[in-house]
């Protein structure tokens, strides 16, 4: 389970290599709002392939997806960055 | 309750040697965290489930939460929703030691505990919160504050405050006196502004409140002042430093709020006084002149005391709030940076988010957030990200402003202490 999680990551990072768990930079505080999935306000990034979160980000980042915070916050990450966070948060599940 | 206590003191040590996820891989080392508040329980518990042996001292039976308390004090939210219990954490088996931390051997590296006992480290994360300081305001000391709440730190404060305000016959006049900087949430005074003058406006028609602020420049300030004049233009009076506002000294006796330029006669009157970290910063040695803690922006590191990390609001972040966004975005970074240093490895160069949500009114939220990275020893903004919500913002996103931050409080609370 954890090699299977591990490959996706590190395919879906492209660089993050081998057996890199610890959070990349940013990535540990997007729990404070983004919960499991339970129906909250906040939408909840579980079952969100890396994919779409590092496409929402960069669209929040470019100011062409409607956001009431997430433009703010995705402007403090490079397109990298960005990537690195996606990757890890879909290999975790969403938190 | 003491049969209890004793059980879970010890409750964590079977699980400590379950096989450690990777994470921890190479850890090894004894962990205290000094506070089970947001800063210490998201510490903990991030270290317990990365596999390491960790001990939480914390003596409150209960946690009472900050942030929301405002609207418990305009009588806009059950109190019982801003209470958490630590059976939580005891039962994902971390080890708790409900007793108070009384001096710390930084040398030994061992904490002293109240009930006598010492508990050896490897690291010691202190995440204490805050003191009030009764020497700062001439007449305002613990006596003063039964009679002129604070309610900056929650519980039976918060409670004395939200019944002082229900009874006060309309016609009355609530003085809120707001300390300068650095103190615990910056906005949140602002924000027990807003939703006082909504009890009054809505409730106690003809009466008055009156901040007097002891600076002239605050977070949201222009959001703040928009709601203010667009909601309660008849019910908020704001008086900045400059226009004489930095309350001067009190008397609780006849409820007086001095300035060095008036005498405000407050039927009811909250009184936020400067602040400090809590006293076991200071009996740890790791809590400099000014009263806080200065870190590195990498680790969260004491620079006066090795081996030592103190976060939230204990701790001098640089740009970064005193919020419990902080407080638990820290834990996180904090706890991975332990795991680094027991391991020998370098810890990764963070990066933490803030956003601190406010409410103008019910259901009318505004937010300022931050994203923050180590430049030049310190925790600072990094350019082009953050700030607050638009000026001109639309009702309906002010309303989902207000179930977002609602949201992030039910989300963090359940994280740290579910
Ligand atoms: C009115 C108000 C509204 C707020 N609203 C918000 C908001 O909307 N959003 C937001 O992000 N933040 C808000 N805050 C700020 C937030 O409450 C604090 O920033 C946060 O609680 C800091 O967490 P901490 O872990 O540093 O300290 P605390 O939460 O204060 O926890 C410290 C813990 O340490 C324990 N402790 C202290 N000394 C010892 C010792 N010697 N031994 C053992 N244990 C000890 C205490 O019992 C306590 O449980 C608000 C604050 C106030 C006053
Ligand atoms: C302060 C709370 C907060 C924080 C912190 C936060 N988000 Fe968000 N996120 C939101 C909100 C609210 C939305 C809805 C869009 C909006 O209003 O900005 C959202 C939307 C999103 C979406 C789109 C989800 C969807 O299905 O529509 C993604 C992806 C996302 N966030 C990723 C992240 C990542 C990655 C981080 C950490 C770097 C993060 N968020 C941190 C509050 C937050």
């Amino acid at each position: 389970m954890r090699i299977l999680l591990l490959l996706a990551l590190a395919a879906a990072a492209g660089t993050a290599g081998a057996a890199e768990e610890r959070p990349p930079p940013g990535a540990s505080s997007c729990s404070g709002c983004h919960g499991p999935a339970d129906g909250g306000a906040v939408p909840s990034l579980a079952g969100l392939p890396a994919e779409a979160i590092a496409g929402a980000l960069a669209a929040f980042r470019a100011g062409t997806r409607p956001a009431t915070v997430m433009d703010r916050i995705a402007k403090g990450f490079t397109e990298e960055e960005s990537r690195a966070i996606a990757a890890w948060l879909a290999a975790r599940g969403g938190t | 309750m003491s049969g209890l206590d004793r059980r879970s003191l010890i409750g964590g040590l079977a699980a400590a040697t379950l096989a450690r996820p990777a994470l921890a891989q190479g850890a090894k080392g004894r962990v205290v965290v000094v506070g089970g508040g947001f800063g210490g329980a998201t510490a903990a518990r991030a270290l317990h489930a990365a596999g390491l042996a960790v001990t939480l001292v914390e003596p409150a039976e209960r946690y009472i939460a900050c942030p929301m308390s405002n609207a418990v004090i305009a009588g806009l939210r059950p109190v019982d929703l801003q209470v958490f219990v630590y059976e939580g954490l005891a039962r994902a088996g971390l080890t708790l030691a409900r007793t108070k931390a009384v001096a710390v051997d930084g040398a030994a590296r061992q904490v002293r505990l109240a009930e006598g006992g010492t508990l050896p480290y490897d690291r010691l994360i202190l995440s204490p919160g805050i003191a009030l300081r009764f020497d700062a305001l001439p007449g305002y000391d613990a006596a003063a504050a039964e009679i002129m709440p604070h309610a900056w730190k929650a519980g039976a404060q918060t409670e004395l405050l939200a019944r002082q305000l229900a009874d006060m016959p309309d016609g009355g006049t609530v003085v809120l006196g707001v300390p300068g900087n650095p103190y615990r949430c910056p906005p949140g005074p602002y924000e027990r502004a807003s939703l006082i003058a909504y009890l009054l406006k809505t409730r106690k028609p003809r009466s008055k409140l009156i901040v007097l602020d002891a600076k002239d420049t605050f977070s949201k300030q222009r959001l703040f002042e928009a709601a203010w004049a667009r909601l309660y233009p008849d019910h908020l009076e704001y008086v900045p430093l400059a226009g004489g506002g930095q309350v001067t000294a009190v008397d609780p006796k006849t409820r007086m709020v001095r300035t060095d330029f008036a005498e405000y006669q407050a039927d009811v009157a909250c009184i936020i006084p400067p602040q400090r970290a809590a006293p076991i910063a200071a009996a740890a040695g790791v809590a400099d002149r000014s009263g806080w803690c200065p870190i590195d922006p990498v680790t969260f590191e004491s620079r006066l005391t090795p081996g030592i990390h103190v976060i939230g609001d204990a701790a001098i972040a640089g740009a970064m709030p005193k919020s419990a966004f902080s407080a638990n975005a820290q834990g996180k970074v904090c706890a991975e940076a332990v795991i680094d240093l027991l391991a020998g490895r370098e810890p990764v160069v963070p990066k933490l988010i803030n956003t601190c949500y406010s409410l103008v009114a019910p259901d009318d939220g505004i937010s300022v957030a931050g994203v923050y990275h180590p430049e030049n020893g310190v925790l600072a903004d990094v350019a082009g990200a953050g700030g607050t919500s638009p000026l001109d913002a639309s009702a309906e996103m002010r309303h989902r402003e207000a179930a977002y931050g609602e949201d992030w409080f039910r989300t963090v609370s359940h994280a740290v202490f579910g």
